[in-house]
């Protein structure tokens, strides 16, 4: 009996080894809600699973450079110079949005209007209370109390991180010139808090606070989004629709490699600090079948996703975009005798 | 029992001996077998030992490996400049190992004096019937996990810091608070040790101090606190080693800020903190600077244990007993 139970399931798992991929990939932690409701789905109606490790976008990089997986992902994008160097491509997978949130008392959900260079001045730490001049000056309508400004940032290296100093840097020059942009900086003044859900926490714990979050954390933890003044000069809400105004704008028909950040971007209803999160492939690849399995999924991800995206606060990638990726970046990706893997 | 003349060998004394003891063959195969199991046993003792040595050996020498490029290339500016930048590679330790220092001496100057009074309290003060209820409280403390008291210090304590003194705490978070939680995580650990050693006075001492006319104080002050000082520095230097490399409570309490503020209740941060928070995701030189960070860790704790040494030495030495 036990035998019988055994080689049954040496056989099951011997056939389900042969017939199911697994698809193995790891980096960046923002869009792994999405990948992994995707992953579910694709396995779900194809059998293939995936395998994604949500270890920070610098292990993504640091991965698929390595070759120890099929994809890496990253929400800071890798430079054309570096993609060069390391034989990669890279595309946009999935956006979403950084958004201020703040925690004032008396100061209503949605009602604060801030633009960059305040927000960048709050950050550098000459800011220092509620009621100064230049936030008084964007918020007339708006009773401020002289209640202190503690800034809260990110402590660890994040994807959040550098969109939101990205895009700092661009609108204030004394913020590019003393703090810079990147994946960890140093904040000269303010709390750090570990994650997403760490900042959420600590502005709902602190009267005066003000932190950065992506979007779907503002909304599960109930805080207080502030509205932006965007490029165009107009103040702008956080949602899906001003998310996908930023989006629509960007060009990334002359992005080289693909490289752009979408912070800042023209339009009159666009949010001003938007990312999208990346997947990285080796341009030779060893195993054409994984890298095939891959991109199948990725494929999959494109045509079925959008809902699932949505759901989450995500923004999927317009179709546009969609088909130029598949015929500028996977047509790059090339077994060794140098056959491309994706065939439409 | 005499053993042999100096002109017999050594095996033909044992074979004296045995003779004289008059025992067996099986009792010999014994006594041998347990010189035997003696032998393996100092072996695997002394190899144990070893072990320690060569364990210490080599996580010194891969810290210095690994943080030797970052050494190379940042030279003496890693140890003075002030702040942890690394998206433009400025690596300075001085907000990290300023943190560390300050929150560790804060916790010992709030945690000795209490833990004295604790020990006190328990050894001199208290009725027997509540000595041993307090006494097992205290011990419970030391096992509570430090995620625990991070949890407490970011949910409890920072906002109960924030809201009554926000002149001083304005963000709840801070080096003091980072500094006061440490300071509860030490009072046990130094409690028990101070409490253990106190025991250890005879308590005739005691008993003529009393008998010559002596306060409660006069008794603890002249009469115990003198031949326990060199175990209650023991105590305090094993508090201020735990106090010195706690890494989650005190993440989550210290405000994690990479400028060196030089204030005592604002934000800082801690090396072993500062590690927590970037290790995963650094590569390069931010590596190497971080592994760098965690040598300058060990060698402040070394330093620390070894002036403990020192100092326990002259205690000893002055007061021989």
């Amino acid at each position: 009996m036990i035998k019988q139970v055994a080689a049954a399931f040496i056989a099951t798992s011997l056939a389900a080894t042969a017939s199911a991929a697994t698809i193995t990939g790891a980096g960046a932690t923002f869009p792994y809600p999405v990948y992994s409701q995707w992953a579910d789905g694709y396995q779900d109606e194809t059998g293939n699973g995936l395998n994604y490790q949500a270890i920070g976008s610098g292990g993504g990089i640091q991965q698929i450079t390595a070759g120890t997986v099929t994809f890496g992902a990253s929400d800071a994008p890798m430079t054309p110079e570096e993609l060069k160097k390391n034989n990669l491509v890279q595309w946009p997978q999935i956006m979403g949005g950084v958004v201020p949130v703040v925690h004032v008392e008396g100061v209503e959900d949605g009602a604060l209007r801030l633009d960059g260079q305040t927000l960048a001045d709050i950050y550098r730490g000459e800011i220092t209370t509620w009621n100064d001049d230049a936030i008084s000056q964007l918020n007339p309508d708006v009773d401020l109390p002289d209640t202190r400004i503690t800034p809260v940032y990110r402590a660890e290296g994040s994807g959040t991180n550098f969109l939101f100093t990205h895009y700092l840097a661009q609108v204030s020059s004394d913020f590019k010139n003393e703090i810079g942009e990147g994946k960890s900086v140093a904040w000269p003044a303010g709390v750090g808090a570990k994650a997403n859900a760490g900042v959420a926490s600590q502005v709902n714990g602190i009267n005066g606070a003000i932190g950065y979050v992506e979007s779907a954390y503002a909304e599960q933890n109930d805080l207080n989004v502030a509205q932006m003044k965007n490029q165009a000069g107009n103040f702008v809400t956080a949602g899906s629709d001003t998310f996908q105004a930023a989006a629509a704008n960007a060009d990334w028909q002359n992005a080289d490699g693909m490289y752009l950040v979408l912070t800042n971007q023209p339009g009159d209803q666009s949010w001003p600090i938007v990312g999208a999160s990346f997947i990285l492939m080796h341009t030779e690849v060893d195993d054409a079948k994984a890298a095939g399995d891959a991109l199948a999924f990725f494929d999959w991800a494109f045509e079925n996703g959008d809902d699932m995206a949505t759901e989450l606060n995500y923004i999927p990638m317009p179709d546009g975009v969609v088909n130029m990726i598949k015929k500028d970046v996977w047509s790059q990706i090339k077994d060794s005798s140098g056959k491309a893997v994706w065939q439409q | 029992m005499t053993t042999g003349s100096s002109s017999v060998t050594p095996q033909a004394a044992e074979g004296d001996r045995m003779q004289k003891l008059s025992a067996s063959a099986r009792e010999r195969t014994a006594l041998k077998r347990n010189g035997i199991i003696d032998r393996i046993f100092e072996l695997g003792t002394r190899s144990s030992a070893l072990l320690v040595l060569v364990l210490l050996g080599t996580i010194t020498g891969s810290l210095v490996i690994a943080g030797w490029p970052a050494l190379q290339q940042l030279g003496l500016s890693f140890f003075t400049g002030d702040r942890w930048a690394a998206n433009v590679e400025n690596f300075g330790a001085l907000p990290a190992i300023y943190g560390t220092l300050v929150t560790s001496l804060i916790a010992i100057a709030i945690a000795v004096p209490v833990s004295l009074g604790i020990a006190i309290f328990l050894t001199e003060l208290c009725p027997p019937k509540l000595r041993r209820t307090i006494g097992t409280m205290v011990e419970l403390l030391a096992g509570v996990p430090s995620i625990i008291y991070g949890m407490w210090g970011m949910e409890v304590l920072a906002p109960f810091l924030q809201s009554h003194f926000p002149s001083v705490f304005p963000a709840g978070t801070g080096l003091t608070t980072a500094g006061l939680i440490l300071a509860i995580m030490i009072i046990p650990f130094i409690t028990a040790v101070t409490r253990d050693v106190m025991n250890t006075v005879p308590s005739i001492m005691r008993e003529s101090a009393y008998g010559l006319g002596c306060t409660t104080w006069e008794v603890v002050r002249h009469v115990i606190f003198p031949s326990v000082k060199a175990g209650m520095l023991g105590g305090v230097i094993l508090g201020l080693g735990r106090a010195l490399g706690e890494t989650m409570a005190v993440t989550f309490v210290i405000g994690n800020n990479l400028f060196l503020n030089a204030t005592v209740t604002g934000q800082g941060t801690s090396i072993a903190a500062l590690i927590a928070n970037q290790f995963s995701e650094a590569d390069g030189l931010q590596r190497s600077a971080l592994l760098l960070l965690g040598l300058v860790l060990f060698l402040i704790t070394f330093a620390v244990l070894a002036l403990a040494r020192f100092m326990l030495n002259r205690i000893n030495q002055r007061a021989p007993s």
